[in-house]
């Protein structure tokens, strides 16, 4: 297979900013990706995850900071001197050209020979599975389809970097499990460092190396998947991370790591993941699937329940305390609304965040 | 644009290229440039150039051109003149206009008229003064017709005075009017209507009520322009009207003064009066604009 | 809409369609006067002529050296519509993708020159063109058609060029393409209808403007237009059949043009481009 990825050692984003007038897309931004990596740049809309990757194209002009690709630096460059390829979000296919030369256009405006650059489109149409598709026109193909020739297209030039824009917010729950499938095993098979964008946590658990949160324009947190699943260091990034359940309660005692916090008249206790001092304000953290009803008399959060839900194996149940606080946990029947519970779940599932984390 | 691995951790400087492109200013932005230095050179310096040649007459001193205009009636006459042809026929286009655009927009299949009615302003002024020569005459068709009808026992004089002119801003005029009257009527969310009809107003209270609050913004605008057209009438004012006389408008003047004289220092002020009076008539119009609702029409068109 | 059976709407619907047929049959009663008179051997007091005949288009072909003139209208206008999209596509493009600082005034650069009537600026522009030696000859009055044509081209295809995705300009540049290779591959065919609607425009609204050409023309860059005006003026030198045959020649290259055109674009387009 001669598709394979170009080389280079790291690419740096050096307190990369970019300010719309007076509000900050994004600050400060720091980040070394090494070559082969799949980087996912995770966060809700609008915290400069899009903006971060229009910057390392080139499609946005920086406004703070440098983007460096090992020595070479390349921000003041434009984006078609930058040699990289991306994948779009409405896939951003030529609506007047074939497949054929969607895919192989990289090629052309490279100077290809037209000999080579068919060898390469045909890999390019194989790897993607798109064979016998070759002279349909973009409009002819399903929203998959029209998915693979971009991801085709990408990687026809044999970029350093692979750029993807929530490749598959447009496809339907079913074909974004297929194409995640494909991602990863196209990455797999060719080895390119990827910058992936999403706002889906699945997404980028199940595809990245590495994960970068972002949040208001900044980087939260960044580590592996398993990392940010179990270890969250801000309760935002928890949040996002599946800790539904928020609680906020007083320190009572702090020890080892561990912490207590008190949440209405009831102690919880958890593991700290940002600096808490006894005394001083503090939320909790937990997952729905760790937060169940006990027995009565044991201790847990007094709630009353609203309504309960069969989600086939269990029952979702949505509960609220007194002073409001929405709870979501799991349970093994359904509980008449109205009712009064206590919920608990185990210290090592509860994630202690100091005031301001 | 290398540099040492070391520099990368000292204050990244964002080059100047860079901090233009980020407010809009880069290389695909010069683009404009050709057409911007174009309409400078031959539309805006002309201008200038034009009211600074207007103040240095061939003889007297800078205001002279604009004494002997407002001194001789051969010359203000004609703003007169041109008011009398341009008022009536905006006034007559946009009251036939209205009426007949609120029909046509109810017909599923408006290419035809549209088509139609795009001829005469294809043809151009020059070549509908020619028909009109020919039509309008004592022996051509229109009077023909009047006669065999019975409505007259002896040619109407409509060639070489006020009628022809007038008849032929209209014939121009009309579909220019029409035409801008229906693409404004179209963004007129027909929704509206219905909902007024089902609260129990009439054709006609829909009409003042609903329709033409939401059209008046537009109808300002299309008077603007027909006004405009029809102020500057010229070469129906000479082949259909009498040039000397009662239709002297005030193109007329001017083009004398320039190629007839070649005194192009009063050209120019004459030029500059005939500008001074559409943007009078045009300002005030739009100031009435002002005061009327000018918000989305429902279709979303503002 | 509302459907309505009174009385009174009737008669009103009833008026209006009066008038628009009344203005449509003296459209094209005048039309037909002028075809019928030059196809006619003698048109005076009656209703027909008294015979027919084609000799007078041979007549106004050679009097008015319609040759050299339909040559000249035909190397002016597409001139003029060459450069105007030249010009104009390219601003067009920088308008419908960047905000800089001034564009609004920019715009208003560009919409004064088709709200101000062409007599009204064409008197100063002649005057200017006059001085630097231009006007007279084909160069000026090219560049007097150019004025009202360059930013008509730019209004009509902002609109077209602001619906292209800017996603897609983005992928070209992304693929290496620089600005040149990304209007030549990717934004020209894309345009093409576009381009080619506002360049028809441009091409019937030249084949008929009187007024710039009438002022910058000399005796040898006359268009089909300013001839016509000539010789209706002179009116009485010339039979008045040879007259409407020229007509009829100037009529026929308009209108092809213009059915043309119309496969293209909306006719309400020829007119409501220009408004706001």
């Amino acid at each position: 297979m001669s598709i394979h990825a170009a080389n280079f050692r790291e690419l740096r984003l050096d307190r990369l900013c970019r300010d719309f007038g007076t509000h900050n897309a994004v600050k400060d931004v720091s980040l070394t990706i090494k070559q082969g990596e799949f980087i996912a740049l995770l966060g809700p809309s609008g915290c400069g995850k899009s903006t971060t990757l229009n910057l390392i194209a080139g499609l946005l002009p920086a406004t703070g900071g440098g983007i460096w690709l090992d020595e070479k630096r390349i921000d003041p460059l434009r984006p078609e001197e930058r040699g990289f390829g991306m994948v779009f979000q409405s896939y951003a296919l030529f609506p007047h050209m074939t497949v054929r030369k969607n895919i192989g256009f990289g090629l052309k405006m490279r100077g290809m020979p037209r000999a080579e650059s068919d060898q390469r489109v045909a890999e390019a149409v194989a790897l993607v599975r798109l064979q016998g598709q070759e002279t349909k026109l973009p409009g002819q193909l399903s929203g998959g389809q029209q998915q693979r020739v971009a991801i085709a297209r990408a990687i026809a030039v044999q970029p350093p970097l692979v750029l993807m824009d929530e490749p598959l917010s447009n496809l339907d729950a079913k074909l974004r499990l297929e194409m995640r499938a494909e991602i990863r095993r196209i990455h797999n098979t060719l080895g390119a460092t990827t910058i992936y964008v999403t706002h889906d946590q699945e997404e980028a658990l199940s595809l990245a190396d590495r994960i970068v949160v972002m949040r208001d324009g900044e980087i939260r947190q960044v580590g592996g998947p398993e990392d940010l699943f179990s270890r969250p260091d801000h309760l935002d990034v928890a949040e996002f991370m599946g800790f539904r359940n928020k609680v906020a309660g007083r320190v009572a005692s702090v020890a080892d790591g561990q912490a207590t916090v008190t949440c209405g008249e009831v102690g919880v206790a958890g593991r700290v993941r940002s600096q808490v001092v006894a005394g001083q304000g503090a939320h909790i953290s937990i997952r729905p699937e760790d937060l169940h009803p006990v027995a009565d008399g044991a201790p847990g959060l007094k709630a009353k329940v609203v309504s309960t839900e069969f989600h086939g194996r269990e029952f979702v149940g949505f509960a609220r305390m007194a002073d409001d606080t929405p709870l979501t946990f799991l349970a093994d029947s359904r509980i008449a609304p109205g009712t009064e519970i206590r919920l608990a779940a185990a210290p090592d599932r509860v994630l202690v965040f100091g005031e301001g984390a | 644009m290398s540099t040492v691995p070391g520099a990368a951790s000292s204050i990244a400087e964002i080059p100047l290229k860079q901090r233009l492109a980020a407010r809009g200013l880069d290389g695909l932005t010069l683009l404009v440039l050709p057409a911007v230095i174009f309409l400078l050179a031959l539309f805006i310096y002309p201008f200038f150039y034009g009211l600074f040649l207007s103040f240095n007459p061939k003889a007297g001193g800078a205001l002279a051109n604009y004494q002997r205009f407002f001194s001789d009636s051969f010359l203000y006459g004609t703003i007169a003149t041109t008011l009398w042809l341009a008022m009536p026929v905006t006034i007559l286009t946009l009251l036939l206009a209205i009426p007949i655009a609120f029909r046509v927009r109810l017909m599923k299949n408006q290419r035809l008229l549209t088509t139609i009615l795009v001829i005469p302003i294809t043809l151009g002024t020059v070549l509908v003064a020619e028909g009109l020569l020919n039509y309008l005459g004592p022996q051509g068709w229109f009077n023909r017709t009047l006669m065999a009808i019975g409505l007259i026992s002896s040619p109407v004089k409509l060639l070489h005075n006020y009628w022809g002119v007038m008849l032929s801003l209209v014939i121009t005029g009309f579909p220019f009017t029409f035409l801008l009257t229906l693409s404004y009527l179209t963004g007129v969310d027909p929704a509206l209507e219905q909902a007024g009809a089902t609260l129990g107003a009439g054709p006609w209270e829909r009409f003042k009520h609903i329709l033409l609050p939401l059209l008046l913004p537009g109808l300002a605008i299309t008077f603007c322009l027909s006004f405009v057209q029809a102020f500057s009438v010229f070469p129906s004012a000479v082949l259909l009207g009498a040039p000397a006389g009662p239709t002297r408008v005030i193109s007329i003047a001017a083009y004398q003064a320039a190629f007839e004289e070649y005194d192009y220092s009063m050209a120019s002020a004459v030029a500059m009066i005939m500008g001074v009076v559409q943007l009078a008539i045009v300002v005030a119009v739009l100031g009435l604009r002002g005061m009327l609702y000018r918000g989305p029409a429902g279709g979303g068109k503002g | 809409m509302v459907k309505d059976t009174r009385l009174s709407t009737k008669l009103w619907a009833a008026a209006n369609w009066t008038l628009i047929g009344f203005f449509i049959v003296n459209l094209f009663g005048m039309i037909a006067a002028v075809v019928t008179s030059s196809f006619s051997t003698r048109w005076l007091r009656s209703w027909l002529p008294d015979g027919w005949t084609t000799r007078w288009y041979g007549a106004a072909w050679a009097e008015f050296q319609l040759g050299d003139v339909l040559t000249v209208t035909f190397q002016i206008v597409f001139l003029v519509v060459f450069l105007s999209g030249l010009i104009g596509v390219p601003a067009a493009y920088a308008l419908a993708r960047r905000d800089f600082p001034g564009k609004k005034l920019v715009m208003l650069l560009f919409l004064l020159p088709l709200l101000v009537p062409p007599i009204t600026f064409g008197i100063p522009l002649a005057t200017v063109l006059y001085r630097t030696g231009l006007a007279g000859s084909m160069s000026g009055v090219v560049l007097a058609n150019l004025v009202p044509t360059v930013p008509f081209v730019i209004l009509v295809m902002i609109p077209f060029i602001e619906q292209i995705d800017t996603k897609i300009e983005a992928a070209a540049r992304v693929f290496g393409a620089n600005t040149f290779k990304l209007f030549i591959y990717v934004l020209l065919p894309l345009l093409m209808p576009g381009i080619l609607a506002a360049l028809l425009l441009v091409l019937v609204r030249t084949i008929a403007m009187f007024e710039l050409t009438f002022l910058t023309a000399g005796p040898t860059s006359q268009t089909l237009v300013v001839a016509l005006y000539y010789a209706v003026f002179a009116a009485g030198v010339r039979a008045v059949q040879s007259i409407d045959a020229m007509a009829v020649i100037y009529m026929v290259t308009t209108l092809i043009w213009l059915i043309i055109a119309l496969r293209f674009v909306n006719p309400t387009q020829i007119v409501a481009r220009a408004k706001r």
